[in-house]
Formats: C-alpha cells, structure tokens, sequence
C-alpha cells in the first residue's frame, strides 16, 4: 500500500494562508490504514489549522470530507457541492488523489497535506517500511524474496558493496544490507548459484514514465 | 615510464601503486608535485573519483594530468554520478588521452559525503561497469552499436578480504574475475594471516589473477582505531594499535611509516600477493619514505 506522512502543520499553514474557507479531503484507503489521512487525520488537521489561524488574529473556515478512494474520479464527485462553498481544497490523500480531485475540479486549487513516500508495509503498529520500489520488473524471483532495488540502498544487482558491514548497510548501521540477508535466505534454501549468476543492468524501459498500464479483461 | 602498467603486471615484478587525490577545487599545484615525487618511483598512479562522495577536481582531469607529466595513471569510475552513457563517453575520451587503465567501483553512497541531498545514480553497479568495458573493447557500445574506433583498457576492480560476512563478498570477487577484472586493489589489510587466507581463496578462483594489497597509512593510534570502528571491512591488529600508542610524542607518523614499510616488505618476502597500492590518504609526500622503509 502507499505510504505517507503529513507535512509539517506550519508548511500546511503557509500554503493555505491566503483563504478564508477550505475543504479538508480524507481518504479512506492506504493513508487511513497509515495513520496519515484518514477521517480522523482531516479532523485533526482542520482543529489544528483553525487554531493557528485564530492564534494569528485570522479565522478560518473548514469543511471535512472523506472519500473511500480519492484517486478514483467517480468518488470524488460526491465532492461537488462542498467544493462550491470553499476557495480551496486541502487533500490529505497521497499525490494520485491530490491530482484527481485537482483534474476534476478545475477551478478550484488543491494542495497536498501529505508527503507521499513510498510502496510498503506495517513492521510493527505505527511502523511502515519501504519493500517494493515499484520498478516494473520484479527480481525477487532471484534474491529469494528480497528487493534488492529498494532494500539495498544502492539498488545494486549482483552481490554487496564494499561499505556492508556486519550486516548493516554503509549508509545507515540501524538498516540491514539487503545483500547479506539476500545470501543468507539463499543459502538457506541452497540457492546460492542464483548470486553467482551475473546480472545486467536494470532496464529502465520497463516502466515509460509516467507508468501506463491497460489491462485486458479475462 | 616505459611499461605500461598492464606489462608491468605480467613482468613478475612486485608492483607498487599509489593513490592521488584531487584537489578540492582548481589549485592542482599540490597534485602536480605529488605526481612529479611519486611518478618515476611508483608503477602507477591511482585517482580516486569525488571520494567518499566529497566533490572533487575529477580523476578523468588528473589522469590527463599524470599522462602530461609522464606517469602511467589508473582511472577509477565509480558507479555513483554517471549512468551507463556518461560512463561510455568518458571511457571513449581517457582512451583518446592515453589513459590505459580503469579501476571499477560502485562507489560509496552519496549520503556519506559532502552533497547529501543529491541523486545518486548507480544506473550500473562494480560487475555490470566491467562487463562494460569488456563489450566496448569489442568494438561496440553497451547498447550492441558499432563504435567508430575502439578502446582497450586493463580493467581493475576492488575486493575486501576482511568483508564481515566474508562469504558474500568472495561471491561477488568471483563475479569480478569472470567479468574480466584483470587485477585487484584490497581494502587496507592489516593482518596478514588473514591476507593469506584470502589470497589462498583468491588462487582458488584464478591462479593467475594479479592482486595488489591495500596499504593504508596509520599516522595514530587514534586513526587505527577509527579504522576499526568506522570504516568497513577493515581490521587493525590490537597490537598495531599497542605499537603506535607506545610512539614517544610525535613520533606517530614515523611509527605509521615503519608499520608500512614493514607490512609491505613481508608481503614481498613471502611473495603473499603481487603487489601494493600505498593510499596515505592526505599524506603523499611521505609514500616514498614508506617505500624505503620496506626496502623497495
Ligand atoms: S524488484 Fe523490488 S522494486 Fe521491483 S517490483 Fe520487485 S519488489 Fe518492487
Ligand atoms: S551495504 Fe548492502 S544494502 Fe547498503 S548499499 Fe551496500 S550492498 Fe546495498
């Protein structure tokens, strides 16, 4: 699922100083299951915002709104009436519902209250990390079910670089190196010739971005 | 210079490289007289490309400098700034200046150094950059095109003996061999009985393959422990660190020296490997008082 994070509330405040009245936009799918722009987040964020703008000797109006799934067009119709009453939207769904609602609703400016980070998953509650960099060309077929692109944070594809070390990884000693943990699930399962195979250069073809996929119907 | 380095490899002589830093920046006045102090006394003088991802004048530019002033040059090309293209160009260009020798890196991770907030590129990582080099010298591009004028280099790589877990890394040095690395520069290496148990794995693997051992310059007991725990894959002996600690005031340095030295001239007596590359790290001047100290 998508990963993302709220932006600092001063930031937040910065972009939308100008309006009086805004509508606050959830979404019901990866950002409410992260904690970062579900129904409650929007609920937050909108106290918070009115808040600081009081603080300030300002006032601000809000509105609140969360749609089940904010990149899809249709559900973000439903949208329509409240949109009519603000001078802006404020979406705390990730960058793809940022730009449905901002592709619907022409006229009307939309900012984005999250960073959107990165494809993952929960670690532990309250802990998501990044598993899958999306690359259009899955490897984990050779690296027994570890992604080397985004794990090893050099993306390298055969074998570990010099800076790993005991373990860890050159660029943070908290974070595992990919490629130890690639060959010891390798050697476990007595793969191992899969890492002395050479492997060439990713091709970065495999994804044309911007990404663009029609499926056929089975 | 008469040899090239690749005959010099295959002569049998033990080989001495050193490292040249470039300056941060265009006053290449300390380049030019640690290149002019070590040319004639080195077999080859090794560049380090923007290292430890600290910006820098580039190895391309000081390989062309060495070649002006009459020294063999070893280009090392990281993976780290360039994708496959740039790293084809300028292959194309040092060929053209003379340049005879690459060493391949990934290098390290643009957060360790002084533009963190960069790109990093690793388009290609240390094994694909010499499979690379390999396919240029067959007269075509890493995209199967034909290139108007080839290029021939001796392609190098780098291994760590002392890698914590070992294992992968011996996977990876195998890759290297079969891509076509010709010769190896170790990651410093202190402990010499470890050394031949690697080098034991090294000859396994190819009989033949040239390998020339790290030799980092301890100018402390502060720096030696700083090696051990800040630096990866490297080993500093406790007692190394004994003798450098028990160096009268001021005297570290020379200590470091005759550690070197001595280092270096029981790698020749035991014939353990084919050579060193000296990296004194900031401290060039002092690389010809190391060779004497191991009687080179
Ligand atoms: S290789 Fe990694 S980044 Fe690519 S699709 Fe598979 S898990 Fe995702
Ligand atoms: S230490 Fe491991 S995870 Fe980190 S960059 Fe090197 S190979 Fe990748």
């Amino acid at each position: 699922m998508i990963i993302a994070e709220r932006k600092p509330l001063e930031d937040i405040k910065q972009m939308i100083a100008q309006y009086k009245k805004i509508l606050l936009v959830g979404c019901g799918t990866c950002v409410t299951v992260c904690w970062a722009g579900g129904e409650k987040e929007v609920g937050i964020l909108a106290s918070q915002l009115r808040l600081a703008f009081r603080r300030d000797g300002g006032e601000l109006e809000t509105l609140e709104a969360t749609v089940e799934r904010q990149c899809e067009k249709e559900m973000v119709e439903e949208l329509k009436d409240k949109i009519q009453q603000v001078e802006a939207v404020l979406s705390l769904g990730c960058g793809a519902g940022v730009q449905t609602i901002a592709d619907r609703f022409e006229e009307t400016p939309v900012y984005p209250a999250l960073n959107t980070k990165f494809v993952g998953m929960p670690e532990r509650e309250g802990l998501w990390i990044e598993n899958c960099g999306a690359c259009g060309d899955c490897f984990l077929d050779r690296t027994g079910g570890i992604c080397p692109i985004v794990r090893c944070a050099k993306g390298l594809l055969n074998g570990p670089c010099g800076g790993t070390n005991k373990g860890k990884c050159e660029v943070d000693p908290e974070k595992d190196c990919a490629w130890t943990l690639i060959y010891r699930r390798l050697e476990k399962q007595g793969r191992l010739d899969l890492m002395r195979k050479y492997y060439p250069p990713r091709n970065f073809q495999a994804v044309v971005r911007p990404g663009k996929i029609e499926a056929q119907r089975v | 210079m008469a040899r090239s380095f690749k005959e010099t490899l295959n002569s049998g002589k033990f080989v001495v490289t050193a490292e040249v830093a470039p300056p941060k920046g265009t006053n290449l006045k300390k380049t030019v007289e640690h290149i002019d102090l070590l040319k004639e006394r080195v077999d080859a003088l090794n560049v380090t490309d923007n290292q430890s991802s600290v910006m820098r004048f580039p190895s391309l530019g000081t390989t062309v400098l060495i070649k002006e002033c009459g020294g063999e040059p070893i280009l090392q090309m990281t993976c780290r700034d360039r994708n496959r293209m740039a790293l084809q160009s300028d292959l194309l260009f040092a060929y053209t200046r003379g340049i005879r020798n690459v060493l391949c890196l990934t290098g390290d991770h643009i957060t360790v150094g002084d533009h963190k907030e960069a790109r990093a590129v690793f388009d290609l990582d240390s094994v694909q950059l010499l499979h690379l080099v390999r396919t240029m010298e067959s007269g075509k591009d890493f995209s199967g095109n034909d290139l108007d004028g080839g290029v021939e280099f001796c392609a190098g790589a780098v291994v760590t003996p002392e890698a914590d877990p070992i294992e992968p890394q011996l996977i990876k040095f195998d890759k290297k061999v079969q891509a076509g690395a010709g010769f190896f520069q170790t990651q410093a290496v202190y402990d010499m009985d470890n050394f031949k148990r690697f080098m034991e794995y090294a000859h396994q693997v190819d009989r033949n393959i040239k390998i020339l051992a790290g030799m980092v310059l301890l100018a402390s007991a502060g720096a030696a422990r700083y090696m051990n725990e800040q630096v990866p894959g490297v080993f500093v002996p406790q007692d190394l660190i004994d003798e450098l600690r028990s160096a009268p005031k001021g005297t570290a340095l020379r200590k470091g020296i005759e550690i070197t030295g001595r280092l270096i001239r029981q790698i020749k007596e035991e014939a353990i490997c084919d050579g060193v590359h000296i990296m004194a790290i900031g401290r060039e001047e002092v690389v010809p008082d190391i060779m004497v100290a191991a009687g080179l």
